[in-house]
């Protein structure tokens, strides 16, 4: 040992490693083997996503006239400039049909591209197993490089196939390929954002946040950036990671030039990375841990003051997010009727109660995404419940005088109550921006009424997430299941025309879609009925069966 | 004398499994009770049974004198369990978990917390996440030794305490047994059991092996001895007590069924004895005995595998 220091001390001194790359191989085979399926599923998904969208559009914007109108109702919105971003040329079918792709699509890659990088490093550090690893013969950098080299191969093959997709649907090769490396370009820098996150904290939960928030801080620039320039976007946009990726400009000059901009980026981030792992100790962070409470709080003492103060943290980061888009689509809804480009189309919408109703049409379609974003949140809460049963932290509280139903009523109640708080935000908010950009304060009921009728259709899966982890814990991930069929039959049941039994399936088919005239409250008390009921039998369910 | 446990015939299966398998345990009130077992015997999953986490599928069993499935949550408030791989949430400190399940279970002693924190030489300030394995035992232990409940349930709730701590927790459980409580305690650390435990129940592949007071079991074993003999020794060879007996001129070594132990020390006496040690058996041998039998099924269903 001795010898060895006095022959190379600058080398290990400098790394604290001779080979600090070592096993790295091994360890992609790892991470590829982990992740082979949830991979290829978010692949899939922005392959169809954008295929869809493009083909969809194709009928839509066959003429120049029908595109240049579609393409400045965009541009002259604040709103949808701030949401979406610019249509750069407005004679691109591309540009055109990908406008709501761009941006949105390239924050849902780098989303991925965080949550691969962090999975599989500080979230590894955090659960041991990173440790196990480590002491074989894996060098320092091995973990991050392989997490990185993973990630930026699935924001390539992802590139790749949506580039082709696009190809397919009979758009321009060169503008596919820019639209599909724009993508790529943003999910490589943030993969690198992760990685830095995830040398800053001790946690991965909050590596996961501060990456988020940095992500949201880049879409937030480049929208104030783009909605503040009256023919371009400002020097604002040029802040941001997810400006420069529409900055690429597919389908519309394709600026192959932008993208050295993201990979400049992205590798001066990544060398950050690689000299924060170099110099902090395994399992520590960078942020010091600060000490808790040496007692608790009174409001921890009950299985509901636990799971408040579990679940509070990532609440509030749902909140937050409802603030933003409960403002962007209320402002959106107030310029609603400067969208529609058909004359018979307005016509059609003015005899369904004019003006006013297609606002209402218009809340309704965009409450429904809302509310699937809600559920989402509503079966990960329930499914709390299942994590710490998994973790063995259910146990010790189980073997106190709180009975099973009590402990599980606990973090149903956050599901329940959280999608609620959601709902209202949301419905505050774009109730508040509606009113105050369309001038009539009025408007601020219908809106809010408009988010909370889609309660009880949420509950359902909170309901169903529930009754599964009572009766079969092992496929309580049948929660999600559930909700993308629901999605599936209410984005495709249309299209393929399926009988109105199969539409009913979904809970989000029962809610009202016209607040005027046809508001109707029995499909609610029904829709919360049932909610009910699948509680009420997972729990019973739960109260029955052996835990662990 | 009240029983405080009572299991009899308890059976659990998980799927193919079968593991417990007629199991039997009693434990009476006011003893510390050693629940012994190789790894994998159905220690844990007894346990688990007797705080209503786990359904039984046959068998009688009373805790407390309830019934610990349909009583559960009454029950609960009567006893304190420390589980063996304690499991903390990363965000929470020591001290919230000690306090949280102390109000959970109906109260904790305050002045004890502090004492059992000081013992311990517990920081209750650190999050869950930076406990070491030992810690975050020490966060367990300290909630249920700071709660006033009838019965402790123990599952190796020593693994990961260095010696020192090791001490300190004998200390706090021979209180526990000065204050007439009575404790379960499911260890491997076999010196720890011989010191704390009144009686011992062995298990074995969901059984129960052997059961009793140490005495009692040790009467079971052999007991070794190696003496000096004034001459050669006569007849020890046929005596049916005696095993592996070795002889080296008048320097004589074996072991001895410990119920032989009279009759054999007399035919010793008669030749004329110059220096005698003995040694009782250990329960580490009580322990192995069954664990090397454990071992030899195993290896005679791999050779009839292998046939």
């Amino acid at each position: 040992m001795t010898a060895t220091l006095a022959t190379e001390p600058a080398r290990v001194a400098a790394t604290g490693q001779r080979d600090g790359f070592a096993g790295t191989g091994a360890l992609l085979r790892l991470t590829i083997r982990r992740d082979r399926i949830i991979a290829s599923i978010w692949i899939l998904l922005f392959v169809i996503m954008a295929a869809s969208s493009s083909s969809a559009s194709q009928d839509l914007y066959n003429t120049l006239e029908s595109r240049v109108r579609a393409a400045n109702a965009v541009n002259d919105t604040a709103a949808t400039l701030a949401l979406y971003g610019r249509v750069f040329d407005p004679t691109s079918l591309g540009a055109v049909s990908l406008i709501k792709l761009g941006a949105m699509g390239a924050a849902l890659v780098a989303l991925v591209a965080i949550f691969t990088v962090v999975r599989h490093t500080r979230a590894e550090e955090e659960a041991g197993r990173a440790e196990l690893l480590g002491a074989t013969v894996v060098g320092r950098y091995a973990p991050l490089t392989a997490a990185l080299l993973l990630s930026v191969g699935i924001s390539l093959v992802l590139a790749l196939l949506t580039a082709l997709s696009l190809i397919g649907t009979g758009l321009p090769a060169a503008g596919a390929i820019a639209f599909g490396l724009s993508w790529a370009g943003a999910g490589i820098a943030f993969a690198a954002v992760g990685a830095l996150a995830a040398q800053v904290t001790e946690g991965a939960r909050t590596a996961r946040g501060i990456a988020a928030s940095v992500l949201a801080a880049a879409y937030l620039l480049r929208a104030a950036g783009d909605a503040s320039g009256t023919d371009d976007s400002t020097w604002l946009s040029w802040l941001s990671p997810i400006g420069w990726a529409q900055q690429v400009r597919p389908f519309a000059g394709d600026r192959w030039w932008v993208l050295i901009y993201l990979v400049f980026f992205a590798a001066l981030v990544t060398v950050g990375a690689y000299l924060l792992v170099a110099r902090r100790d395994h399992g520590a962070g960078l942020l010091p841990q600060r000490p808790g409470r040496a007692a608790a709080a009174r409001s921890l003492s009950s299985p509901l003051g636990l799971a408040v103060r579990l679940q509070r943290g990532g609440l509030v980061g749902w909140l937050i997010g409802m603030v933003i888009g409960g403002l962007a689509f209320g402002s959106i809804a107030s310029q609603v009727g400067e969208f529609v480009d058909s004359d018979s189309a307005r016509d059609m919408i003015m005899k369904l109660g004019g003006e006013r109703g297609l606002v209402d049409a218009f809340l309704s379609a965009e409450m429904g995404i809302i509310a699937v974003v809600a559920s989402a949140y509503g079966i990960s809460a329930a499914l709390r419940l299942r994590v710490e049963e998994t973790t063995f932290r259910a146990e010790p509280i189980l073997a106190t005088r709180i009975s099973r139903v009590r402990w599980a009523a606990s973090h149903v109640t956050i599901a329940i109550g959280g999608t609620t708080l959601l709902l209202l935000t949301v419905g505050v908010f774009a109730g508040f921006a509606y009113g105050a950009a369309a001038d009539d304060m009025a408007g601020f009921g219908r809106v809010l009424t408009a988010a909370l009728v889609q309660l009880p259709a949420v509950w359902v899966l909170t309901g169903i997430t529930v009754l599964v982890f009572g009766f079969a814990p092992g496929l309580v991930l049948a929660g999600w299941g559930a909700l993308v069929v629901f999605l599936m039959l209410g984005q495709l049941g249309p299209i393929f025309e399926l009988p109105q039994w199969a539409m009913n399936i979904s809970p989000f088919t029962h809610t009202p879609k016209l607040l005027g005239g046809e508001f109707a409250a029995m499909p609610l008390v029904w829709l919360t009925l049932v909610a009910a009921a699948l509680v009420a039998a997972g729990l019973v369910g739960f109260r029955r069966r052996d835990i662990g | 004398m009240t029983t405080a446990i009572s299991v009899s015939g308890l059976v659990k299966t998980f799927g193919q499994t079968r593991a417990l398998d007629g199991l039997d345990l009693t434990v009476r009130t006011g003893e510390v009770h050693g629940f012994l077992g190789p790894n994998g015997a159905g220690k844990s999953t007894t346990i688990r049974v007797l705080l209503g986490l786990l359904r039984a599928d046959a068998g009688e069993i009373r805790l407390l004198g309830g019934d610990p499935w349909a009583d559960a949550t009454s029950l609960h408030r009567r006893l304190a369990y420390v589980p063996g791989d304690v499991s903390l949430w990363p965000n929470l400190s020591g001290g919230e978990v000690i306090d949280l399940l102390g109000r959970l279970r109906g109260g904790l002693d305050t002045q004890r917390r502090a004492d059992l924190l000081e013992r311990f030489d517990l920081d209750p300030t650190k999050k869950g996440r930076t406990y070491s394995k030992g810690n975050r035992q020490k966060v367990a232990l300290v909630a249920a030794l700071s709660s006033n409940v009838e019965l402790l349930v123990l599952d190796e709730p020593t693994s990961g305490l260095d010696p020192l701590m090791e001490a300190v927790f004998q200390d706090c459980i021979n209180e526990e047994k000065d204050r007439g409580r009575t404790v379960l305690l499911s260890s491997h650390i076999l010196a720890e059991v011989e010191s704390l435990c009144e009686r011992v129940s062995i298990i074995r592949l969901g059984r129960t092996v052997e059961t009793g007071t140490l005495a009692e079991l040790r009467h079971l074993t052999r007991t070794s001895i190696s003496a000096e003999l004034a001459a050669a020794p006569n007849g020890l060879t046929n005596h049916p007590g005696v095993h592996d007996l070795q002889v080296d001129g008048t320097h004589i070594k074996f072991d001895v069924d410990t119920k032989e132990l009279d009759a054999v020390l007399r035919q010793l006496t008669q030749v004329g004895v110059r220096s005698l040690t003995s040694q009782p058996p250990t329960l580490e041998e009580l322990f192995l005995r069954h664990y090397e039998a454990d071992m030899a099924i195993e290896n005679g269903k791999h050779a009839a595998v292998a046939k």
